[in-house]
């Protein structure tokens, strides 16, 4: 009937700019309900209900289906933008097939009326089957749309392909592979139920499963033990690495400086400079810095290597302690040579007298050196004028930085230079 | 106190604890040694000592695992860390657990005695060291409000108040507590008081950053 209407001549050269055609590319079987509704501008989703619902009067609706099959050519037909849009949407989707399982169970009934022996067990799997694959196959057919879409294809599948990509998440696309994944799988156990073949594949898989576990039982050990004496031996090459490293230090510092404090037994000062030298060094090692890493100079480095340095050249011992850390700048670095300074005329005029403890601390606002003695102490007001010492390097370099200096002193009591340096605001 | 304290020596270097009894020899009273963990939580039960000298670095845990196993069953003895170690979390994490002071190995045995004797005497004795590592852990929290010292006990745990830090300054920069009570214009047993309410605050201070202080400190470094 729609049939017959569609293919009467004066329709199909009449004023329908769209052709009538078979339009496999958006159809489900032949394309036959695509083509009939886009030059209709009818949903397809009706007439493929129409031709479901005619199949069980004798097998009607089949027979005309396959009959437009044979009569209509294959054609691309430029869909309406309508029919495309709905055709991709996710609703479309499901309606498609649910459209397909109907046709099908239209088709079983049609053909069982006929008298041949299709039985529950076929046609309700294969309804089934239908539905699922329908879907499944919907959405990989669509996503290859999404993927060709620089194809020069239709200009309205373009667009649809487009809205397609654009509307699908990917949490529906998921729940409707779940959903057709499940159907086809229900189908199966429903067959495989029906025809008694369920318990021999229960059989099977059992017998796959009770292989599977005794092999994980055979082979589990021996995978770990493969597993943990491969990390064990990576551990034991790192480990030996670090003994390499460790030793080499060792050689280069620890064990020279024994030579030496052997060699100087007889001098007690020496020695016990040396052994201090090795100490810092080997703490500071322990510590976790490596001399030689690049990276920017930092004050509290600076401020130790002057200590250092103080300490080798005069043999009296320095103690720094040191709050807080700051990248070293111009200021900084006249801190350091001014505190460097400080550090050289206490080990001078301290002499034996405990040793000269440093303190420093880098706030957010300003940092400070206190250098102090326990030396014999002095006047301050009594150092002449031509000490350049004091006078120049200390003071002198820390005002001209933006800074100041003070000196404690009382006779008895030792000496201490305070040095302090605003930080600028950055 | 008049007689000399009752001193057990915590160390697995024998030559050092044979230095160091023989440093302190006539000066304070030196009623044992242990050179590991077990046998000085054993010898301390056994001798109620008056000051347990500790060594912050041992095989088997440390000075720090000595206090905690005597924690469980708490004894009078008082503790002093000492150690060549002045890896920064080490020593806080002893202080924390209870010890009343730090002394650095190098130091002479005359004011080994001395720290010795304070500590017996209920006092905290900060090496310059310490104060130093103590000022670090606080830095970078504002200051709290100047509290008087009887007030001390409201005194918010996290921060130190300007004169605490200010002693804690002076005990860095080297000097004694004579010293710092003459420089600051108050008496040394106000100094005194401020270092044992820092002590406090260092032990009773819930702070993450001073429990996390090490892993922080490494990180800005």
């Amino acid at each position: 009937m729609m049939v017959g209407v569609a293919t009467t001549p004066q329709q199909r050269s009449g004023a329908h700019v769209r052709e009538l055609r078979r339009d496999p590319e958006h159809g489900i079987v032949a394309g036959v309900c695509a083509g009939i509704g886009a030059h209709f501008d009818i949903d397809p989703i009706l007439l493929r209900i129409a031709f479901g619902a005619t199949t069980p009067a004798a097998g009607l609706g089949v027979v005309a289906y396959i009959l437009a099959w044979m009569l209509l050519p294959a054609g691309e037909v430029a869909q309406p933008s309508r029919a495309g849009e709905i055709a991709r949407t996710g609703r479309a989707a499901i309606e498609i097939a649910l459209g397909a399982a109907l046709l099908l169970v239209a088709l079983l009934l049609g053909l069982r009326r006929t008298g041949l022996p299709f039985s529950d067990v076929l046609v309700w799997p294969l309804m089934l089957v239908a539905a699922g694959g329908a879907l499944l196959w919907r959405q990989s057919a669509g996503r290859d749309g999404g993927r060709d879409a620089a194809a020069p294809a239709a200009a309205p599948m373009q667009e649809a392909a487009q809205a397609f990509g654009a509307t699908e998440s990917r949490p529906v696309v998921i729940s409707r592979i779940g959903v057709g994944v499940t159907l086809v799988v229900a189908a199966a156990l429903v067959f495989l139920q029906f025809t008694g073949a369920l318990a021999a594949a229960t059989d099977v898989a059992l017998a796959a499963l009770v292989v599977a576990v005794a092999f994980v039982v055979i082979f589990a050990p021996w995978f770990m033990r493969l597993a943990t004496s491969l990390s064990l031996e990576r551990a034991e090459r790192i480990r030996s690495q670090e003994r390499a490293e460790v030793a080499a230090h060792l050689h280069d510092s620890v064990l020279q400086t024994l030579a030496l404090v052997q060699k100087r037994a007889g001098d007690p000062r020496e020695v016990a400079a040396l052994a201090r030298r090795q100490e810092r060094e080997l703490r500071s090692w322990l510590s976790g810095a490596r001399p030689g890493a690049a990276g920017e100079r930092r004050l509290a480095a600076a401020r130790q290597a002057a200590a250092e340095e103080i300490e080798q050249a005069h043999g009296v011992a320095v103690d720094v302690v040191a709050v807080g850390d700051a990248p070293l700048d111009r200021d900084g670095e006249a801190l350091v040579a001014a505190a460097r300074e400080a550090m050289l005329n206490a080990a001078k005029f301290a002499g034996d007298a405990a040793p000269v403890a440093v303190y420093a601390e880098a706030g957010p606002e300003r940092l400070e050196v206190f250098v102090r003695d326990r030396g014999p102490g002095f006047d301050p007001a009594a150092v002449p004028a031509d000490r350049r010492g004091v006078r120049e390097s200390i003071v002198g370099r820390m005002e001209r930085h933006g800074g100041r200096a003070a000196i404690h002193a009382s006779p008895g009591g030792g000496t201490e230079v305070e040095l302090v340096m605003d930080r600028a605001p950055s | 106190m008049s007689a000399a304290p009752r001193v057990v020596l915590v160390d697995d270097h024998e030559l050092f604890r044979a230095g160091v009894r023989s440093e302190l020899d006539g000066l304070v009273d030196v009623v044992g040694d242990a050179a590991n963990v077990a046998d000085a939580v054993a010898l301390i039960r056994e001798l109620a000592p008056d000051v347990v000298l500790l060594d912050v670095h041992m095989p088997d845990g440390g000075g720090l695992e000595v206090i905690r196993r005597l924690a469980e069953d708490p004894v009078a003895a008082r503790f002093l860390a000492l150690s060549v170690s002045d890896a920064a979390e080490d020593v806080i994490a002893v202080i924390r657990a209870g010890a009343r002071g730090y002394v650095t190995k190098t130091i002479s045995g005359a004011d080994l005695a001395d720290a010795v004797r304070r500590v017996h005497d209920g006092d905290a004795v900060f090496s310059p060291r310490l104060a130093g590592f103590v000022l670090d852990a606080f830095a970078g929290s504002p200051p709290a409000p100047p509290a008087t010292p009887d007030a001390d006990a409201e005194a918010d745990l996290d921060q130190l108040t300007p004169r605490e830090r200010e002693v804690l300054q002076h005990i860095a920069r080297g000097y004694m507590y004579k010293e710092i009570a003459l420089r600051l214009g108050i008496s040394a047993k106000t100094v005194e008081a401020h270092v044992s309410a820092v002590l406090r605050k260092l032990q009773l201070s819930s702070r993450h950053e001073l429990s996390r202080w090490a892993v922080q400190r490494k990180m800005i470094d």
